[in-house]
């Protein structure tokens, strides 16, 4: 079997899976159940001077029936006295020597920081993790995110936390940034242990339409809040691998957001990520899917033959190019396979409508046809069918030729001009403007009107 | 045993006649509005014979407009609630569902259309009104799903409307023909009631239009004349016996269950002749107010009844018998029904062949025959140059419904033969529109 467990940054952990630093690691209660259950670490909710918090917290984005693909809130860090949370994380610690058990850390001056820092060590802790990431509350009060949005701050802070820990040091990025590697180049040049990204999204997730108030909704008002969940991984994924190809930030990093089974742990990884950290999910679920998450790795692992984490950490790396690198000769074509094909013409309005007008349909079929010289293999189409593997995108050039946009612009042969004739889209077939005027109407009438037109065609006899 | 204990009270009743479709709540609607896909060109549209924009109003009800979803349904059907509860969706809009094609279970669209609907007939919010006064005036008999959807429509496009019902409350077939586990009572009178209040049309009940005198009348006073006057009493089927106690046409005896519910009577062993959809109605209906047997005989073979395959499934599965290929030659008993002399059957060539000698007695105590309705030809033959086709049905305008009489219309079963609540209603839609286009000359 594949050996699960982790080093990161110092820190050992079981396997991978950590809870990130909110609600479901606001008592030793919850992380101990948590570590029953099978998590491998957790980052405690961060520690400071206690809060008060406001009633109503949360709210959620839901996409059709499905709930929570987004998730905001406007919690802050722990309202619990710290002596509780160093008691409790002491506890922890005693009945799970090899878990990891990490306190989050958000304090203001130099003589805080190192007063909770060494109480934090004192209490059992196996490492640090240093919030400058919550984007909500916290730093209107110039904490939080409003240092992770100043490297200078940042790098000062990290500073004296390295004066009097003795045990690794991570540093929590908010995404609230344009560039994610300014920050975690500070945290380095600080001399931080590890990185761990993304904290959350500086977000309003609806507006309630009656009372003209944003979610959560406090007596009638509402704040920004914090932005998780599903729906924010892939700027996780992203953010996660710019700073892991940056050349000089080489620290290891926590990955965080959006991470719900095995395959986001993955995606995770395999961009960088040696350690993984889990909230909305644990929130949403309960501790309960870490059973799906290790067996899906474990599966995963043993079928690519990787025996540790490490084999896979960082492996999508070398193929996440810039776009000018991307090779313009590759071509792809969509490939409707008829006999999965159950006619909701999905890919046929989304080619019309949204792409490249290179499908079309057919007199007494509901199976729509590629117009293949227009096809530009833009895998809108595939998509947007409901069906798995009825539309694949087949590749149809020789794999001969290889050519990016930066060899073209070097060679001169890169459109430069309004008109150039080097245009892409220049002998490309589009219709004529006016050809859609009136195009299926039929097809796109209100019922009534289809009706009154004669579309419906009524059967005179039952 | 019988698969159900006589009903002896409203809630035993409505136990045994439980709804095939019960009306969803709203998670339900939101999980269900949820999967469909939104086809461009949506089959579900053109399997309706109203041609209800179904993408769109699904869409509505997902996005939580529940009252434009109702409108959507409405532009296009009056009878919206009714047909998402009563419409064969199994071979209409659920049946052309893309869905099907891949082994998943359709859209459930005739529970969706009736979620919005019974939403907004329960808040009475009004959707639509009478068009401006235009001093025309348009008489309409018969109060069915045809009569009143052309009431509806007329009266958008500013006719007084005047409906002429020979029974006491509206909808037609709706709340006297229709098997009772598809819609209730209340369920029918609740939407009629909201569309009256809505287009104000009068509606006299009681009031049989049934001679040449009282046409007359209605030529007199009315622009135009509407007939949506379905189709008569059960056929007749001219056999020795027929008159006996307890042998009953089956549309005679739906109306009275509908109206009486577990008051009405069954035998213990009850013979249901036919192999249409009604047929297969009343063999449930039997069942379900405890007959202890219930046999559907019908003269051809199985695979050869014209009632769809799911109705016969739902008669099955409530514990009825198929007896095919026989036909019934003599109602047997001394005054009350004893038993049904059949003769055996056989189909050569499409034709049914009597296979001589082998007749055999099925007891039983009760026979209803589902063996179609009358057309009203003797009432139709009042009306001067209107012409009935070898069917006996209404012969009219396929745009326009305009029949041969000028001055009249026609749309639903007395046009058509025979169809659906939702045939009716569209139908009469466009009716209205051709007494529109008419009386706008």
């Amino acid at each position: 079997m594949p050996d699960l467990s982790i080093n990161f940054a110092g820190i050992k952990s079981p396997n991978p899976f950590w809870l990130a630093s909110a609600p479901p690691t606001n008592s030793g209660y919850q992380i101990m159940k948590a570590f029953d259950a099978g998590w491998g670490g957790a980052v405690w909710k961060t520690l400071g001077v206690p809060v008060v918090n406001v009633s109503s917290r949360y709210g959620g984005v839901n996409y059709r029936d499905k709930r929570l693909v987004g998730f905001n809130n406007i919690e802050l860090i722990s309202d619990r006295p710290l002596a509780d949370n160093l008691r409790e994380i002491e506890e922890v610690k005693k009945r799970f020597p090899n878990h990891a058990v990490i306190a989050s850390l958000m304090v203001q001056t130099r003589q805080e920081w190192h007063d909770i820092v060494r109480q934090s060590q004192d209490a059992g802790a196996d490492g640090f993790e240093l919030n400058f990431g919550c984007p909500h509350g916290m730093c209107e009060r110039g904490m939080g995110s409003a240092v992770g949005q100043e490297p200078k701050v940042l790098q000062m802070i990290v500073e004296w936390v390295m004066e009097v820990a003795t045990k690794p040091v991570i540093v929590k990025l908010t995404p609230n940034i344009s560039d994610i590697t300014e920050p975690a180049m500070a945290a380095r040049r600080g001399g931080a242990d590890a990185i761990s990204l993304i904290n959350t999204i500086q977000s309003i997730v609806g507006v309630d339409l009656d009372q003209f108030a944003p979610y959560p909704i406090v007596d009638g008002k509402g704040s920004n809040g914090g932005y998780c969940g599903p729906a924010v991984k892939p700027i996780a994924l992203n953010m996660v691998k710019n700073c892991a190809q940056h050349p000089d930030i080489k620290l290891p990093i926590s990955g965080i957001g959006g991470i719900e089974n095995w395959r986001d742990a993955v995606e995770h990884i395999l961009l960088g990520a040696s350690s993984v950290q889990v909230c909305t999910a644990a929130m949403h679920f309960g501790f309960g899917i870490i059973r799906e998450m290790t067996s899906g790795l474990e599966q995963y692992m043993v079928e690519k033959g990787f025996n540790t984490i490490y084999d896979m950490v960082g492996k999508a790396l070398p193929n996440v190019l810039h776009w000018e690198d991307l090779n313009m000769k590759y071509k792809v074509t969509a490939n409707i396979h008829k006999d999965k094909c159950i006619g909701c013409q999905l890919c046929y309005t989304a080619c019309e409508d949204g792409a490249h007008q290179a499908i079309k349909l057919n007199a007494d079929t509901r199976v729509p046809e590629i117009i293949e010289e227009n096809c530009v293999g833009c895998n809108l189409c595939s998509l947007v069918c409901p069906v798995e593997d009825c539309i694949t995108m087949d590749r149809t050039d020789d794999d001969t030729q290889h050519l990016t946009w930066k060899e073209r612009t070097e060679a001169g042969t890169a459109p430069t001009e309004f008109n150039d004739e080097k245009a892409g889209g220049r002998h490309h077939w589009v219709p004529e403007p006016s050809a859609a005027l009136g195009k299926e109407r039929h097809k796109t009438l209100p019922g009534k009107a289809r009706l009154y037109s004669g579309e419906t065609v009524l059967p005179t006899e039952a | 045993m019988a698969e159900f204990s006589t009903p002896t009270t409203e809630q035993q009743f409505a136990e045994n006649f439980a709804q095939l479709k019960p009306v969803m709540n709203r998670t339900e609607a939101l999980y269900e509005s949820s999967r469909c896909l939104f086809c461009f060109d949506a089959p579900c549209i053109k399997a309706c014979p109203s041609g209800i924009d179904i993408p769109q109003f699904i869409r509505q009800i997902n996005s939580g407009n529940d009252t434009g979803a109702a409108r959507t349904i409405y532009e296009a059907n009056y009878f919206g609630n009714a047909c998402g509860k009563v419409c064969p969706t199994e071979v209409l809009c659920e049946g052309a569902c893309v869905y099907n094609l891949q082994e998943v279970k359709p859209i459930e669209i005739g529970r969706l259309q009736s979620y919005a609907t019974t939403k907004v007939i329960k808040s009475g919010e009004k959707l639509f009104g009478p068009g401006a006064d235009n001093g025309k005036k348009v008489a309409v008999i018969g109060a069915g799903p045809a009569g009143i959807s052309a009431a509806c429509e007329l009266r958008s496009l500013g006719y007084g409307v005047d409906v002429f019902e020979a029974k006491a409350q509206p909808s037609g077939l709706t709340v006297y023909g229709v098997a009772p586990y598809k819609i209730t009572n209340e369920e029918t009178l609740a939407e009629m009631a909201y569309l009256q209040a809505q287009f104000g049309y009068n509606v006299h009940f009681n009031s049989a239009i049934s001679s040449r005198e009282e046409l007359a009348k209605l030529e007199d006073k009315y622009d135009a004349i509407f007939l949506g006057i379905g189709l008569g009493r059960t056929n007749e089927l001219g056999l020795p016996g027929e008159d006996k106690i307890n042998c009953t046409g089956a549309v005679e005896f739906i109306s009275e269950l509908r109206q009486h519910h577990h008051a009405v009577a069954v035998g213990r062993k009850v013979i249901v002749l036919g192999g249409g959809n009604t047929a297969m109605d009343a063999a449930s209906e039997s069942s379900r107010l405890g007959a202890e047997n219930v046999i559907l005989a019908y003269r051809r073979a199985k695979d050869e009844m014209g009632a769809y395959e799911f109705e016969y499934d739902l008669a099955k599965g409530v514990g009825v018998k198929g007896l095919f290929n026989v036909a019934p030659v003599e109602i047997t008993g001394n005054g009350y029904v004893a038993g049904v002399k059949f003769i055996r059957t056989e189909t050569k060539d499409g034709k049914v062949r009597e296979i001589a000698g082998s007749e055999f007695v099925e007891d039983c105590d009760m026979v209803i025959k589902a063996t179609g309705q009358a057309k009203q030809t003797e009432f139709l033959s009042l009306i001067p140059g209107l012409k009935l086709d070898s069917k006996g049905r209404i012969m009219a305008n396929a745009h326009t419904g305009q029949t041969g009489n000028p001055k009249y219309f026609a749309s639903g079963d007395a046009w058509n033969g025979g169809a659906e609540v939702v045939n009716a209603a569209a139908e009469a839609k466009l009716t209205a529109r051709g007494i529109h286009a008419y009386l706008s000359k």
